[in-house]
């Protein structure tokens, strides 16, 4: 890792339960905790239903958190806070969406929802002042001026991501979280958008935490890595370490089924099944440190296991 | 090798408010006996129209078939009439479409849903049809075909109810079946189940399919053929290895050089910039001329014709005319034509290490 | 083969520069939502034609009264029941605008049927017309059509009543298409305010959720219990018949329907993501609501009201058939119909012009509701 290590959010035992029913409770995030550092690219990968999602929106506190700490700087995101601390915190974390239909007003010019952000935190002074922000803004996610004062429907789905990425980036945050930004785009459009969030990184000093279930783009954009299983990280590691020494089952059964644009390779490919109930049950399963860097979700039992095959 | 599906340049268009809307512009391909085409492209490329101009589906109005034949052993089913065209449609050619929740019908038992067919196109009695419904699940993989036979959809898991939807789309042993992107709304190891699926299926029953997808992973794991189609147009076809090792067209390199490289983290992706072009007013010459950095003066004035590459491959690009300038594979998308693999080996050498 | 060279020469394949910004450019026109709707809704022939009959009689209810120098409350015993007469068109018999009354009588000989309709008519000889039909045979009565020149008769050779008068003399005309307006402010003023309150009612019902939604639709389906003729009925018997009353009869239940539909619709564009992107913006909930969830419904709205107009001027006129309406002298369509009813099979005339009129409306605002919903359905976007 080439980040300094220093802490820009630590997510400690986060969880987040939702009531459906009388006497049902869904745990689509059942304790999590792990750090983000500064500048670097988070990768939180996983199936539907996973609580990937679920865990960006409750970061970002579009949700109450059920249990756990959220910290930012080492200020706590879900503690009480009045109306202006939850802005300053908002201009410091922004989000970008999923589906790049749905996430525009439909109603609104592209200009209006840029300026959103701008207009609710008064950053700027007058009309000619938010029309050269929007504008800069426009050309800074590679779409021309002009574009302000069309309507959402009138744009492809990649524009739109990228007008969403603009909106995001109107109040200057530190810290964005990308909500499957790429997973309803096409190929090309993909590559479009990543080039342009790895550019914002690099001359902004951005901090991403980027949610996906499509791991080959994943690798490439991300600099560590969380695997989610079932509401639970059951695996996180710097990039390269796990690819190359995938431990826990369900971390192999995900790498094994990533399709490579490669026949040769794709005609000879050993796909393996993720059986849950393989794992130990003697006791609750813990997240320890395996070496520097890499956790398991694991027993002590297991631990020892996951330590022989890492030789 | 025997074809078993000849389409003649077919055009489709739709009428909108804006006006006509040409969405597919002009495709040609064929489909051999007991082989998979790939038909690759971005959302709004043709593609799917494509298929269901096949189905005889393209809703009228405000869609026309505006020319070609769809000649499917010898007859152009572009001129059945609507009666003629449903004993085709489920029986000769089905399809599979790409969400799972909304193709099965909630209110019916699946049991009752795969006999529909059998009943209807094999004239079958009901007994009979219940114990090849049987069949047909356990073939598709799906544990206790006996006593699931009389569930509901909403009862089954995403990657069951696409095994349910493949079930039914095979149960009068069609001679093609139409995948519109059958495994883009799964998840990745639920959709790897479903490719080998598929796969397995193909060997026993010798069904061509077409298989519609934007995933070229996808694509190289199941195709024997490819075309890839850009704005209503089949821009290059080939045998997979003729795509994925020696891609000649620029839109193909592009699609391969978006995709990340396991290896290197460094380097942008090759993208393809802009967006594609709106078919209300499709531009002159070469339609994907404004985002190809290769582009020629000829680009903007005139479409390229299909060159041939070799028996097996042709691609629609003024590149290969010899007047063209020779140009060097982008760096990006050489060494992916090298193949991902050799370059993920620290990444293959992982796996080994975990078995 | 030359030819072919030539067309196919090596300055022809010069590689050229393609700017990025081609690439992004939009080559289709710019249109604001309403642009698009606009033309969506000119291509529906049926709601253009509902819009211009709307016009007409909008028109007509705020200077129809005008054009005439009757007033809908004078009254006058010598002109009762007179039928219409217009201008131009009198000469025309089969129109039936040329002010005289024909009837066709049954008796054993012509001249007892003579007598018989100085007797019918109340009127003087020399009013009437008379055309033998039948003589009287053995077999058969005769039949003898008369003709009564009403205007001829009451001496109002120089007056013109369009429309006809009523029972105490009043100028028809008027009282039409003042009655018009009366219902269609009515029936307006009312579907404002169940606009309004619906609107409100079922935005921040659905937007704050939780325990509010809850004790919220609660209230609504107890009003919803309450059969909405006896909840009418009290309302105007406490608050005495008149224009406001009505509209608040009105309005007490019918606002519950626009708050259906704009709850449904909010509960599922809050969580629309663009919703989300606002409020990790920071946005205040007032800003949500009236930046991006109200626009979003204003299409429904907008159809919803309208078609809430033909109905309250439907349950106005039902209201005044019942007797429950306005008041006389005041007139509305409901009223004059039911003033009409009573003598309907000897004055049809004064039946047919007020119930053409609502049955216009009504027609109408249906048809043109349903092209909007069209027209303003985003679905329909490609």
């Amino acid at each position: 890792m080439s980040q300094s290590q220093e802490k820009l959010l630590e997510i400690k035992g986060l969880k987040q339960h939702f009531q459906s029913g009388r006497n049902n409770v869904v745990k689509a995030v059942d304790g999590l905790t792990f750090d983000i550092y500064k500048g670097e690219t988070f990768g939180l990968v996983g199936e539907s239903g996973c609580g990937k999602s679920t865990t960006g929106r409750t970061i970002i506190r579009l949700y109450d958190a059920t249990d756990g700490e959220v910290l930012f700087d080492g200020e706590n995101v879900h503690g009480k806070k009045n109306k202006s601390e939850m802005k300053k915190f908002n201009r410091k974390m922004q989000m970008i969406f999923q589906d790049p239909y749905a996430s525009l007003n439909p109603r609104m010019k592209v200009m209006d929802t840029i300026a959103e952000g701008l207009d609710i935190h008064g950053l700027v002074k007058d009309q000619k002042e938010r029309q050269k922000k929007v504008e800069d803004l426009l050309e800074t996610v590679g779409l021309n001026k002009e574009h302000a004062n069309r309507y959402p429907h009138e744009f492809s789905g990649g524009q739109r991501q990228r007008i969403g990425i603009a909106r995001a980036l109107a109040v200057d945050p530190d810290f964005i979280i990308a909500d499957e930004p790429i997973s309803a785009l096409d190929v090309s459009i993909q590559a479009q958008v990543v080039n342009l969030m790895r550019k914002l990184q690099r001359e902004q000093g951005l901090t991403y935490l980027f949610i996906a279930h499509d791991l080959s783009m994943v690798k490439y954009i991300s600099d560590r890595i969380g695997v989610m299983y079932f509401g639970k990280l059951v695996e996180l590691a710097d990039s390269d370490e796990l690819y190359k020494n995938p431990l826990h089952p369900y971390t192999q059964s995900l790498l094994s089924a990533i399709p490579l644009p490669d026949p040769d390779y794709e005609r000879n490919r050993q796909r393996k099944n993720y059986d849950p109930t393989q794992h130990d049950t003697s006791e609750e399963p813990e997240f320890r440190e395996i070496k520097p860097g890499h956790w398991i979700l694991c027993t002590t039992k297991e631990l020892e296991q996951y330590k022989k095959q890492l030789k | 090798m025997e074809k078993i599906l000849d389409v003649k340049d077919l055009k489709v268009s739709f009428d909108t408010h804006g006006g006509e809307v040409e969405a597919v512009r002009g495709v040609n391909f064929h489909l051999n006996k007991g082989e998979t085409l790939a038909i690759v492209g971005e959302s709004g490329s043709g593609k799917s129209v494509t298929t269901k101009a096949l189905m005889g589906l393209i809703p009228s109005p405000p869609g026309k078939i505006k020319n070609g034949e769809i000649l499917f052993e010898g007859k152009d089913l572009t001129k059945l009439s609507d009666r003629a065209m449903s004993k085709v449609r489920g029986k000769d050619i089905s399809m599979i479409f790409q969400d799972p929740m909304t193709s099965l019908n909630p209110t019916m038992k699946i049991g009752n849903q795969i006999m529909e067919g059998l009943i209807k196109h094999q004239k079958m009695n009901r007994s009979k049809a219940k114990s090849r419904a049987i069949e047909l699940l356990e073939m598709v993989g799906i544990p206790d075909a006996k006593g699931r036979i009389n569930q509901y959809p909403h009862q089954f898991s995403g990657g069951m109810r696409q095994r349910v939807v493949i079930a039914i789309a095979l149960a009068c042993n069609p001679k093609i079946l139409l995948a519109d992107e059958p495994t883009t709304a799964l998840d990745v190891t639920i959709q790897a189940q479903i490719l080998e699926l598929m796969k397995d299926l193909q060997k026993k029953t010798e069904t061509s399919i077409v298989f519609i997808t934007h995933d070229l992973g996808v694509v190289a794991n199941v195709a024997d053929r490819v075309a890839v189609m850009y704005a209503g147009k089949i821009v290059e076809v080939g045998t997979v290895d003729d795509i994925f090792y020696n891609p000649q067209h620029p839109y193909t390199w592009g699609l391969l050089g978006s995709m990340p490289t396991l290896d290197d983290e460094e380097s942008e992706l090759a993208a393809i910039q802009g967006t594609p072009p709106d078919l209300l007013n499709p531009p002159k010459g070469d339609a994907f001329a404004a985002r190809n950095q290769y582009a020629l003066k000829i680009d903007t004035e005139e479409e390229p014709p299909m060159f041939k590459v070799s028996d097996s491959h042709y691609a629609a690009t003024w590149l290969l005319h010899e007047n063209a300038p020779k140009i060097e594979l982008p760096e990006a998308v050489k060494k992916r034509t090298q193949g991902f693999a050799s370059m993920g080996a620290s990444n293959d050498d992982g796996k080994g290490d975990t078995k | 083969m030359a030819n072919e060279e030539h067309k196919y020469n090596k300055d022809r394949f010069e590689p050229i520069e393609i700017s990025e910004e081609k690439g992004e450019e939009l080559s289709r026109p710019q249109l604001s939502y309403l642009q698009d709707s606009w033309i969506r809704l000119k291509k529906n022939k049926g709601a253009i034609i509902g819009l211009l009959i709307l016009l007409f009689i909008g028109f007509m209810a705020i200077f129809g009264p005008y054009m005439n120098n009757y007033t809908f409350k004078e009254q006058d015993s010598n002109i009762t029941n007179v039928p219409p007469r217009v201008q131009g068109l009198e000469n025309i018999s089969w129109l039936g605008l040329d002010g005289k009354e024909t009837e066709v009588l049954e008796g054993e000989s012509v001249e007892a049927l003579k007598e018989k309709a100085l007797y019918v008519f109340e009127t003087e000889p020399e009013f009437i017309e008379s055309k033998v039909i039948q003589e009287a045979t053995e077999d058969e009565m005769a039949k003898v059509e008369f003709t009564n020149d009403i205007y001829a008769a009451r001496g109002i050779q120089d007056e013109y009543y369009w429309f006809g008068t009523d029972q105490l003399g009043r100028d028809l005309w008027t009282r039409t298409w003042s009655g018009t307006r009366i219902s269609l402010y009515i029936a307006i003023l009312a579907a404002t305010i169940d606009m309004v309150i619906g609107v409100i009612y079922g935005g921040v019902s659905a937007y704050y959720g939780g325990r509010v939604d809850n004790y919220m639709q609660r209230i609504v389906e107890i009003l919803v219990g309450i059969p909405n003729l006896v909840v009418v009925i009290l309302m105007i018997l406490v608050l005495e018949p008149g224009i406001l009353s009505i509209t608040i009869a009105l309005t007490i239940t019918g606002w519950i329907g626009m708050a259906r539909v704009i709850r449904g619709n909010v509960l599922k564009l809050k969580n629309q993501e663009f919703v989300l992107a606002s409020r990790t913006l920071g946005s205040s909930d007032s800003r949500i609501l009236m930046k991006h969830l109200v626009p979003n419904v204003t299409g429904l709205i907008i159809i919803n009201t309208m078609f809430t107009i033909p109905g309250a001027i439907f349950f106005e006129a039902f209201l005044s058939f019942i007797g429950l309406g306005l008041q006389p002298p005041l007139a509305s369509l409901g009223t004059l119909i039911d003033d009409a009813f009573k003598s309907f099979q000897i004055y049809p005339y004064m039946l047919v012009f007020p119930s053409v009129i609502i049955s216009l409306i009504m027609v109408a605002f249906n048809v043109l509701a349903d092209g909007l919903r069209d027209a303003l359905d985003p679905k329909m976007r490609e």
